[in-house]
């Protein structure tokens, strides 16, 4: 681990002034809220700040919910939010996807924005012994390609990064059209989540729309018929404290029996949170029946591309899609 | 520890070549360094020759920081030595390495496989890599009906919620080791050897041992590096290894292939078996595993050929991890078995009964004991097996598909020299010592109560100390064999010591005796096996039977229910011992369903090196129902104690009885381990 000087500023702006002076690469200086992915990149020495900045006390852990919809602060946690009666009766797939990350431990510590900011779990990405991670070190290469690619993206990858995108969280919330507050030394401003996280291209290294100093202050869902309906559906291979294979977050509108309006995103198959519009399009008016909903979810497939070691996963996100609908489709 | 300092390991990114530069100027310059020790300026070391119990008995160790060879991934390239822990790890990552790689062998698919020299099982006895009774070809061509599959099991790691770590100390010449170890005598004799230095001169210390599996089996190198890293800073210093590093640092369950082929008649009685296996080794030992022992005494048959062989790769050696040999090879055997079964249309436990031996039909001894009709009859009742379905997918739990399976499990027993101290002070209490660890079965506990049953005095005036050179010697905390071997030691020292204190005392009353000698005495005892295993073949067994719930379109699998019934001779602490056993349970379903160390073959590294990516059963994936029984059996021919070892059977079938279950939902049958949801769409 590289050493590191812990700064504890009293105030938001304060914590900014740091992180702003480093540039965009190479970043000197991070940030640390819960920690439970940060101390990890420490540890295997992915990440070698030389000042790490808390912003501990710092940012909103507030759950409010109004007319607009729910706003949860930066630094609410994964538990609090997952145990909050609206969310949990109002938006029911974000409590799901919080429920389904991570362990309870780690619930307890980890925040909204850290969630949404934590790094792959790509093995190349996460072991320096690895020279060729286009990520950590642009230009090196990609190891994942040609390798074990069994954790990695299907969709939005590029022949310099395969990266699939870890947070469950940000998969509910790319479903139900969520903006993020993003304040900055320069002020503030709000961004469509599913504009914040970046496709890797030819900058893998650049995961999000962040500018040097700028942090998450809040999110923000606005209220809408598919909210109350939703569900988050994980498949992986041990039941609890693991990341997805693949993953859907499922919100409808019903009529009666059938679909009105369908929000659906994948995780665990995308190098960012995955929204599948074509799929919604598809449920428009559709009735729940098996193979009308296989024949809607096979439009996610779209572009995607099998690696060697995850190609299963183009089969598997088409019936965690119809499995998903079905669930969110039984509720009441 | 006072003036502790800290070593922190450079390990190599390359599987093979060689090492042409290190730059530690750096690493040297950091804050709180006392040394950087390379091949270029670390002593010589006297690497005397030894191959102890648990080492391969051929090849030779690694050699730490003498020449400029890369064997494996995560080969010791460096040693920083530094005041704190964070100093040292921070260091090791400025020292800059260069190689001279060369092609090396990282692909198991692309070696040419060679004949084992080595010949020796883990617990001593030989046996050759090709073995054949009667003529399994012909009988096979004959056969009515037949199955001929391969079985894959991947390389799996021992993974123990405790890291490898040693705390080195010199006093002069005098060595003293805290570390983590199923066997302090080993590692005393070991580093003696790597030293130079008289055994005697090293003392190692290792009660407690926050879980192994096997990994403590042998004095890994980061050992000799703490206790090189000391003499040079003339300080103490401690290694620890990091969780990444438990992947290149300690051993682990080789990547293993294995073909059985099964013939028999209509009738289901065996033909022939044909088993032939081969697995990793290192370029430097050539580790071998009693991977086909089972097959050649497990059921019965006239016509049975083993055969074993070997890949070298530029890997790290392989060790022993929970029922080494017996877990892969017994897996691959009952899955076989499950297939026949099929093949026949005959109840798996059926088959298994048509083919119960009279006798060990390799090494033509009877068996000690063994209770497999009973224990088939005992889980089978106990499961409701009465109640299923022989075709495949006809079991349902709503969208879920029901499966229930079994398999014979078993593991030898083993009994190997052990000494014992007893100790009466004469306030009426007792000291017993021995070197033996616990490694979580519960050692110490059992082991006091045999203390305080041979005394016959009450288990809290019993004090049983262990994990120490200083005590009497004891052979490593291994192959199931502790509470026989130790058990069996502590059993006659005590005993000992109590018919002494009760002569000399004159009284039929141990406290009065005691209070009537009025100073402490001891007896010392170092108990040796008979030549029972001259006469008989001496095994745990049992059977295994598992319920799984598999989503037809996901393909996720979870266990529901597990019963074991085994015949492991007197059970000295119930509640240990189902503790083993429901973990050897759990320890089945991480083996079936999710363990896998994936190495890239590109290059040798672990993809996965860590508990995140590594994935081991959880509190979630544990069945609620883990149903264990032992079912009476009383064998005077294994030890003194009667007690047969159940931490390693435990684990034996289980992995068999979830994928023959496996098969049962589904009408699918996968042979290659883990069975992740991928494998089931």
């Amino acid at each position: 681990m590289h050493p590191f000087t812990l700064e504890r500023p009293l105030d938001l702006a304060a914590a900014l002034a740091f992180r702003a002076q480093a540039g965009r690469t190479d970043a000197p200086v991070e940030y640390i809220a819960g920690g439970t992915d940060m101390v990890q990149l420490l540890q295997e020495d992915v990440r070698r700040p030389d000042r790490l900045v808390s912003l501990a006390g710092l940012l909103d852990d507030r759950i409010d919910f109004g007319p607009q919809g729910l706003r949860l602060g930066a630094a609410a946690t994964m538990a609090n939010v997952a145990a909050s009666t609206t969310v949990i009766e109002q938006f029911p797939v974000i409590s799901e996807a919080l429920l389904a990350s991570a362990s309870p431990q780690v619930r307890n510590q980890a925040t909204m924005g850290g969630n949404l900011l934590q790094r792959t779990r790509c093995p190349y990405f996460r072991d320096v012994g690895y020279a060729a991670c286009n990520k950590r070190a642009p230009g090196s290469g990609c190891a994942a390609i040609g390798g074990e690619n069994r954790w990695n993206a299907v969709l939005g990858t590029s022949d310099n990064c395969i990266a699939a995108n870890a947070s469950d969280l940000a998969v509910a919330l790319v479903a139900l059209d969520a903006s993020v507050d993003v304040r900055g030394p320069g002020g503030q401003r709000t961004v469509r989540l599913a504009d914040f996280h970046r496709l890797p291209g030819d900058t893998p290294n650049i995961e999000t729309v962040l500018e040097p100093g700028e942090v998450i202050a809040a999110i923000t869902i606005p209220a809408s018929p598919m909210a109350r309906r939703s569900h988050y559906l994980k498949v992986r291979d041990r039941a609890s404290f693991e990341f997805a294979l693949v993953s859907a977050a499922v919100a409808l509108d019903m009529n009666g029996p059938r679909i009105r309006e369908a929000r659906i995103a994948l995780g665990g198959v995308g190098t960012k949170p995955w929204r599948v519009p074509q799929v919604e399009a598809a449920l428009a008016g559709a009735n729940l029946d098996p193979a009308t909903l296989r024949r809607a979810a096979a439009l996610a497939t779209d572009g995607a591309q099998g690696r060697g070691g995850n190609d299963f996963k183009i089969e598997l996100m088409q019936r965690a899609i119809v499995r998903g609908v079905e669930t969110a489709g039984a509720r009441a | 520890m006072p003036n502790l300092a800290h070593g922190s390991i450079v390990r190599s990114t390359i599987a093979s070549g060689r090492v042409t530069l290190i730059d530690s100027t750096a690493a040297e310059k950091a804050p709180g360094v006392i040394a950087v020790l390379t091949y270029r300026n670390a002593p010589k070391l006297a690497y005397r020759e030894r191959h102890g119990m648990t080492d391969p008995s051929l090849g030779e160790r690694l050699h730490v920081l003498q020449d400029d060879r890369v064997n494996h991934q995560g080969h010791p390239i460096a040693l920083v030595i530094a005041d704190t822990l964070e100093q040292a790890g921070y260091a090791a990552t400025l020292v800059r390495v260069t190689y001279a790689p060369d092609a090396g062998a990282t692909d198991i698919g692309k070696v040419a496989l060679i004949l084992p020299t080595q010949d020796q099982t883990d617990q001593g006895s030989t046996l050759p890599s090709d073995t054949q009774r009667g003529d399994p070809e012909r009988a096979l061509a004959s056969a009515e009906v037949k199955t001929d599959q391969t079985y894959v099991i991947p390389r799996e790691n021992h993974n123990p919620i405790e890291m490898h770590a040693t705390i080195a100390a010199w006093d002069g010449d005098r060595l003293t080791l805290w570390d983590k170890s199923q066997w302090v005598d080993g590692v005393a004799d070991e580093i003696a050897a790597v030293f130079g230095i008289a055994a005697g001169n090293v003392r190692v210390v290792s009660p407690f041992v926050g879980g192994a599996f096997g990994s403590g089996l042998r004095a890994w190198s980061h050992v000799t590096l703490a206790a090189l890293g000391a003499r040079v800073a003339g300080r103490p210093v401690k290694v620890m290894l990091s969780r990444r590093e438990m992947y290149y640092g300690t051993g682990y369950r080789p990547h293993t292939i294995q073909r059985v082929v099964l013939g028999a008649s209509r009738d289901g009685r065996l033909a022939a078996i044909i088993h032939n296996a081969y697995h990793e080794t290192s370029g430097y030992e050539e580790y071998t595993e009693a991977l086909l022992n089972a097959t050649r005494f497990l059921h019965s048959c006239s016509n049975v050929y083993t055969r074993d062989r070997l890949a070298r790769l530029n890997v790290h050696t392989p060790t022993w991890m929970r029922a080494p040999g017996e877990a892969s090879g017994v897996f691959a055997l009952e899955c076989a078995m499950d297939e026949l079964a099929v093949a026949l249309s005959l109840d798996p436990i059926e088959l298994r009964l048509r083919n119960e031996p009279e006798q060990d039909e390799f090494k033509k001894l009877p068996f000690s004991s063994r209770s497999t009709r009973e224990c088939y009859r005992v889980a089978a009742e106990r499961f409701g097996w009465s109640r299923r379905g022989p075709e495949p997918r006809s079991m349902r739990d709503g969208r879920l598909l029901i499966g229930w399976g079994m398999a014979t499990a078993t593991y030898p027993t083993n009994f190997a020299p052990a000494s014992a101290m007893a100790r009466l002070l004469p306030d009426g209490t007792a000291e017993v010592a021995s070197a033996t660890s616990d490694i979580g079965p519960g050692t110490w506990t059992s082991m006091t109560q045999v203390a305080a049953d041979a005394l016959g005095l009450p288990i809290e005036r019993v004090k049983f100390t262990l994990g120490d050179t200083r005590l009497p010697a004891t052979p490593p905390q291994g192959g199931s064999m502790t509470v026989a071997s130790v058990g069996s030691a502590v059993q006659a020292a005590c005993r000992k010591v109590r018919e002494d204190a009760l002569a000399r005392g004159g009284a039929n009353d141990l406290a009065e005796a005691m209070r009537r000698i009025g100073q402490p005495i001891e007896a010392a005892v170092d108990s040796k096996p008979g030549d029972a295993s001259q006469r008989f073949s001496m095994h745990a067994f049992g059977a295994v039977f598992a319920e799984v719930a598999v989503d037809p379109d996901l393909g996720q699998t979870r266990v529901r229910r597990i019963v074991g019934a085994y015949g492991a001779g007197r059970i000295i602490n119930p509640k240990t011992s189902r503790s083993q056993c429901i973990g050897g349970m759990i320890g089945g379903i991480g083996m079936a369903l999710m363990e896998h160390s994936v190495v890239d073959v590109r290059n040798g590294r672990v993809a996965n090196g860590n508990l995140a990516e590594y994935a081991v059963p959880v509190h979630a994936d544990a069945p609620p129902v883990m149903d264990v029984t032992f079912v009476d059996e009383n064998d005077p021919h294994v030890n003194p104690l009667g007690v047969k070892g159940l931490g390693e059977i435990a684990i034996v079938g289980v992995a068999s009885a979830i994928a023959n279950a496996i098969f049962h939902a589904t009408g699918k049958r996968i042979r290659e381990l883990p069975i992740t949801p991928d494998k089931l769409l």
